[in-house]
């Protein structure tokens, strides 16, 4: 934004008022809240993985559950709200032909039909944005998390176009509008208009040695873990319940998968 | 001289007005920004005259740090470790942008746009339109 002299010294004058008011600086309302401010010790034990992955029991969440993840996550990230087309999604409901648009099981459980999937970004092993990101703003980093350099993406909106899933949002505007004031956490930056954003599979948690949010939210009925651990929980989990993937035929092996 | 008429007169005009912004800014006290200092903590995460000159770059070392090689402990030379990040850390002391940051940008001109998404402090919020 450009801001002149004037207009300067018109908000210096405001905001001294506003000092004199005692009510505002950087930790005002909205951040009272929130956490302490992460420090370097914070980050001294991270959580390492080859490839990271995620278990989603379908049959134990309901719309409370599924509500109580979305709002962790949203609330955290800064995920405007906005509605229609140009709505923004990290961590979404689906109901089953929507979100396994290649299972064509016949006379399908109405369980199952009706039940609404929690739908994020898969952080595939061989993803396709990665490929078609011409300034590589989208990576695949080394514990197999597929990130976002807001920095250096120029909205192309290619890897909306590669990702078999849905799972990217553009920023038609600016999201800062569209986060309730009283929610905004101070701690994490909000996106700017012009750049594609995702679920991160909370690669800020996951260096403070924390599970993601929406995990850390569904008591449970989420599993997280490493995929290339063969000991580890979500291993475990898998080895004893027959788990689908969306789209697995688009052959980008999907990191996220459900328990029916 | 051909057309010495036309040349030396240009040349003076030139002159002038090349000169002038030097000239005119002759006898006047050096620019000097007053911005305001943190309260709650003296040492910051270089010196201050190194921050003075390369904050920039250390933030854009910071940034590619923790975004593409995943690390996000950053150790100054007297050994003391800070959580690499401008929202948390620096933007932590430094909590008002409209009396430190741009005090700075806005007298040299600067528009970095780093706050369209970092430090989205209530003060921010406030002024803006």
């Amino acid at each position: 934004m450009q801001r002149s002299r004037r207009d300067f010294l018109k908000l210096a004058g405001v905001s001294a008022l506003g000092l004199s008011a005692g009510t505002l600086g950087f930790l005002g309302e909205g951040a009272q809240a929130a956490d302490a401010l992460p420090t370097a010790t914070d980050f001294a034990k991270p959580a390492k993985a080859k490839q990271w992955g995620m278990v989603i029991d379908t049959a134990k969440f309901d719309d409370a559950l599924h509500k109580k993840c979305i709002d962790a996550c949203h609330n955290y990230h800064n995920v405007p709200k906005i509605e229609g087309k140009q709505e923004i999604k990290w961590l979404w409901t689906e109901e089953f032909h929507g979100a396994f648009p290649t299972e064509r099981p016949a006379f399908l459980a109405d369980a199952q039909e009706h039940r609404k999937y929690l739908l994020l970004c898969n952080h595939c092993a061989n993803p396709a944005c990665t490929r078609v990101c011409p300034t590589k703003a989208t990576f695949k980093n080394d514990e197999g998390l597929v990130m976002m350099d807001y920095h250096r993406c120029i909205g192309c909106r290619y890897c909306m176009a590669g990702c078999p899933y849905g799972a990217r949002s553009f920023n038609f505007r600016d999201p800062g509008e569209f986060i309730a004031k009283d929610k905004l956490n101070l701690q994490y930056p909000h996106r700017t208009r012009g750049v594609v954003e995702k679920c991160t599979f909370c690669v800020e948690m996951l260096a403070q040695g924390k599970q993601p949010l929406c995990v850390q939210a569904s008591g449970g009925a989420m599993v997280f873990g490493d995929l290339e651990d063969p000991k580890s929980e979500i291993r475990k989990v898998l080895k004893e319940k027959y788990a689908i993937r969306r789209n697995p035929s688009a052959g980008t092996e999907p990191s996220v998968f459900y328990i029916l | 001289m051909y057309n010495g008429k036309y040349i030396i007169p240009g040349l003076i005009v030139f002159l002038a007005l090349v000169l002038f912004p030097f000239i005119k800014g002759i006898g006047l006290e050096p620019l000097k920004v007053e911005t305001e200092k943190p309260k709650n903590s003296k040492e910051c995460v270089l010196k201050t005259e190194k921050m003075r000159d390369v904050h920039m770059v250390l933030l854009n070392e910071w940034r590619d740090d923790v975004i593409r090689n995943g690390k996000r402990v950053f150790t100054n030379e007297s050994g003391k470790q800070f959580n690499m990040s401008l929202t948390n850390t620096c933007m932590g002391c430094h909590e008002n942008k409209d009396k430190f940051c741009d005090k700075c940008h806005v007298e040299v001109g600067v528009n970095p746009y780093c706050w369209t998404c970092h430090n989205t402090s209530p003060l921010k919020k406030e002024g803006e339109k």
